[in-house]
């Protein structure tokens, strides 16, 4: 007991921004326990790697302007395709949607903190560490990863290159990071709640992230236990997924897929959050079916788990199972329909106005919806036979996670900045930001479909001339996607500085609901130190 | 209106880009082939339904957003309305969408179901895939050969001003199947997995190293139909293709009949000794097809994981470590075991060819005897 007073007394007077040193402002950062300060530095370090994995990308599409080898050797155009969505799922999406917890949900349930405030520290201060270990491939002797960011073995056992146990304890690390950031969020959200916040009243997104916490609980174990079975695999051994030592291959693709497809979910739920606080406040109209929305999300997230040899259904399982789980993932599209319903009918009969952060949901609900159609049409096994590892897929994947979960990022950034910082961005910009990255994106992505229908494989660095002009279509479409976030990184900085010279009144947003909109702009460094009343 | 204005110049754009490509190339560009198998048609038609079912849930739900977007808008004056909750409006549209998935679900449970039905074949062929080939093997005649991409190193390297009109989808020799034979694939893998996708028969098998699936077709047109490797496997996943020629019954026969005299033939050239000459010969065409993927065709490999060739310690060392490598690859590397796919004479030839070209002068030859005499010596 004494302890933990003495930690209070300790810190209570902290405010950050007076330290002299050099050594001291480093040690605020590295030190912190704040919950605003953690989700700075998420959302920093998501930026900075958006940015590589981004840049991992245009080399792609360099190489794929015209076919015949011209740019980069077929061996670093595999390490890119691999590093560009490792990066972008555990280096962008995963940590952004963290940083946002980080900073919204203690303000959006009246919490004074996370209510773990040591382990969150230590849950940011591994990534650092895991993407230098995973990007050191790069600077040591032999290729980097080069097997595509589902590492299936044995191409990244038997056949991996000594980069490969680098990737593995970084995966270690982004996955004890995770766990220990999903216990952070299920233990504040059910012991932090200002009184009179049932769970039904709470924000949809500190809903979506209780959720998706415990899916993160449920799947980064087993990723742990896939890429140590890899590790003595390859140093110890053992024949997990060697046949010729009476294991089976595919044993790993079960194990991967059953992390992976809970993961695309960790990925997409947030974002689902997101999207349900940003339309009603543009709409200026509540946001509708409340509980529905709740429930799809819980369904969602169950049928998660029971969906994953959809990623197989050309491996060869047996019919049984190729049925089952072509029902099962047919019966998503049921709650994710329900969630598309809900926000158009939010937004129908409201007051609508056009803000980037607006933009950028709407942004989303077109093409996020556009992208569950192709999931749709990949849940069909016998069509799926022929979409599968083809460019089909990387469209729909694109067409979920890019103008998905990234959209659903820009737009919460758009949408809190301003109570962060206590400046507005500017509206001119971020609405050219918001239109060339559309832009960008549908001229990227639109074609790969076209690609993938016409036989072309993903992951192949140089292809036969009958893919030519929808390649050199995508690549100009990926440039403008790629250094359209140029704009955002300006605005942001530009933000933050002042420089707008806009501040934002409290409420910042005409249609504002919520207890982040009851604090100033920007947010103080403590807020709710006395918690809040709901009636 | 101004979001009106956007999206219309963003569709025109998109438009523009797109309509020359649709007149000059046809549908095909844009779509799934019907393909030349039952399979296929029925993959084809299922395609189609589910798309147009997406297209007419997608104009139902974008017309309602785009008629929110343009006549719910705050410059308008409208003012919010305050419901928003509705218990009967959700269960609907919760059930809806399951009937329709119902309905899709039975034809593509039907299809699933004839597609796995792999009995009552005419014919077995199993496919192999290897870093970076594919091995057929006509089960119930006993032969068997590799399929290399043949696309010259000059149209991969832009060494020729234009490319031919198969770039990366030819290989040296073709899948011959007959038409209107029920023909069964067993599909596998040597080393990591590979997947045998070719479009037109509606097949795509992943090959899995240690375990055999399967897949089949009954083609209905002669013609040569083409598909590549769908599952990363290595730095030459894009430069595996697949081609597949279906012929008629007779052909077929002749062309099986034909393979059968060669087969002979190659036995026999393993059994006699060859000149350093015909060695050499031999020896390039093995090492350009066999080697020159890692190793490059004049021998100086890709360092630090494909080493060269040219003035290595194997290739200048003692002959016998140069015949092992060969035969039993090195564990742990990219390094195959060519034992299981090259001929005594192959053999031989090859490692004569490294030691006195490539740069390599090392003057001494190995003959088909001592290759088998090393294969041998393995054994015991």
């Amino acid at each position: 007991m004494a302890e933990v007073i003495t930690h209070e007394t300790e810190h209570h007077h902290y405010e950050p921004g007076h330290e002299k040193t050099l050594g001291a402002k480093i040690a605020r950062w590295v030190f912190t326990t704040n919950h605003k300060d953690i989700g700075t530095l998420y959302l920093w370090l998501s930026f900075l790697m958006f940015f590589v994995a981004g840049g991992m990308a245009l080399l792609i599409r360099t190489e794929l302007f015209m076919p015949g080898a011209r740019f980069i050797s077929p061996e670093f155009f595999n390490q890119m395709t691999t590093m560009h969505g490792l990066i972008m799922v555990f280096g962008v999406v995963m940590p952004a949607l963290t940083g946002l917890a980080n900073w919204q949900i203690p303000l959006m349930i009246g919490a004074p903190d996370m209510a773990l405030p040591r382990l969150n520290n230590w849950s940011f201060w591994l990534l650092p560490f895991a993407f230098l270990l995973l990007i050191s491939t790069f600077f040591i002797e032999g290729p980097a990863p080069n097997f595509g960011w589902t590492f299936y073995a044995p191409l990244s056992t038997q056949y991996g290159p000594p980069s490969t146990d680098f990737m593995i304890f970084a995966i270690h690390l982004m996955g004890l990071s995770s766990i220990m950031g999903a216990i952070n969020i299920i233990a504040t959200i059910i012991n932090m709640r200002a009184p009179g916040m049932s769970y039904m009243k709470m924000p949809v997104f500190a809903w979506s992230w209780f959720i998706t916490a415990f899916l993160l609980l449920g799947i980064m174990p087993v990723l742990a236990g896939c890429v140590t079975m890899m590790l003595t695999d390859r140093h110890f051994g053992t024949s997990f997924f060697n046949a010729a030592g009476g294991g089976d291959p595919l044993l790993f693709q079960h194990l991967f897929w059953f992390f992976g497809h809970p993961e695309v979910y960790v990925l997409i739920l947030p974002a689902f959050g997101i999207i349900s606080e940003i339309l009603p406040t543009f709409s200026r109209k509540k946001i509708f079916g409340y509980r529905f929305m709740v429930y799809a999300i819980v369904v969602i997230a169950v049928l998660s788990y029971v969906v994953w040899a959809h990623h197989m259904f050309t491996t060869g399982i047996p019919l049984a199972s190729e049925l089952f789980f072509m029902y099962a993932t047919m019966i998503i599209a049921v709650p994710t329909g329900v969630k598309v319903f809900n926000w158009t009918a939010t937004m129908f009969k409201g007051s609508l106005s056009f803000e980037t952060p607006m933009l950028f949901a709407i942004g989303f609900l077109f093409m996020f919806t556009f992208g569950g159609f192709s999931g749709l049409m990949l849940a069909i096994v016998p069509a799926d036979v022929q979409y599968q590892d083809s460019y089909f897929v990387v469209a729909h994947f694109h067409y979920v996670l890019m103008s998905g979960s990234v959209y659903a990022i820009m737009a919460a950034i758009y949408y809190w900045l301003p109570k962060w910082c206590g400046y507005m961005y500017c509206e001119k910009l971020g609405k050219w930001h918001f239109w060339l990255t559309t832009l960008g994106m549908n001229i990227t992505f639109f074609v790969m479909h076209f690609l993938g229908l016409a036989g072309m494989p993903r992951r192949i660095p140089d292809y036969p001339l009958q893919f030519e002009d929808f390649n050199r279509i995508a690549t100009i479409g990926a440039f403008i996607l790629g250094f359209s976030q140029l704009i955002f990184l300006y605005n942001v900085i530009k933000t933050i500085r002042g420089k707008n010279r806009v501040k934002a009144s409290a409420e910042v947003w005409e249609g504002h609901h919520g207890l982040e909109w009851t604090v100033a702009s920007p947010a103080p460094y403590h807020t709710f130190s006395t918690p809040p009343k709901i009636d | 209106m101004r979001l009106i204005s956007y999206w219309r110049w963003f569709v025109s754009v998109l438009l523009l880009a797109i309509t020359p490509y649709a007149l000059a190339h046809g549908e095909s560009k844009f779509n799934l082939p019907k393909g030349v198998t039952p399979i296929s048609h029925d993959i084809y038609d299922l395609h189609m339904t589910i798309f147009w079912i997406c297209v007419g849930i997608g104009v139902i739900v974008f017309g309602v957003m785009i008629y929110t977007l343009i006549y719910h808008r705050k410059s308008r004056g409208v003012k919010p309305a305050q419901f928003h909750e509705h218990t009967l409006v959700e269960i609907v549209w919760a059930v809806i969408p399951l009937l329709i998935l119902v309905a899709m679900a039975i034809p593509a449970t039907l299809v699933l179901i004839r597609m796995n039905d792999t009995t009552e074949a005419d014919i077995n062929i199993k496919v192999t895939g290897y870093q970076w080939k594919w091995q057929y093997e006509y089960l119930d005649h006993g032969i068997s050969y590799f399929s290399n991409l043949s696309t010259p190193r000059d149209e991969l390297e832009n060494r020729k001003p234009t490319k031919g009109q198969w770039y990366l989808l030819e290989v040296d020799k073709p899948l011959v199947v007959p038409i209107h034979k029920k023909i069964r694939f067993l599909v596998t893998a040597n080393d990591v997995v590979h997947s045998w996708w070719v479009p037109s028969l509606g097949i795509k098998r992943d090959a899995i190293p240690g375990f055999i699936y399967e897949a089949w077709a009954r083609i209905e047109k002669p013609g040569t139909y083409r598909g590549q490797c769908a599952e990363l496997c290595g730095v030459n996943h894009g430069f595996m293709p697949i081609v597949v020629k279906a012929v008629t019954e007779e052909e077929y026969n002749k062309w099986i009949a034909e393979q059968t005299q060669q087969k002979t033939a190659a036995a026999q050239l393993s059994t006699k000794s060859l000149t350093k000459d015909e060695l050499m010969t031999l020896g390039k065409k093995v090492h350009d097809t066999n080697c020159a993927v890692c190793h490059k065709v004049d021998g100086s490999g890709m360092p630090p994981a494909f080493p060269a060739i040219t003035g290595s310690h194997i290739a200048t060392g003692p002959i016998a470590k140069h015949i092992d490598i060969v035969l039993n690859g090195k564990l742990g590397t990219a390094m195959q075991a060519f034992g299981s796919q090259l001929s005594d004479a192959d053999i031989a030839a090859v490692v004569t060819y490294q030691r006195n070209a490539l740069g390599n002068s090392k003057g001494d030859m190995v003959n088909t005897q001592e290759i088998k005499a090393a294969r041998v010596k393995e054994k015991n």
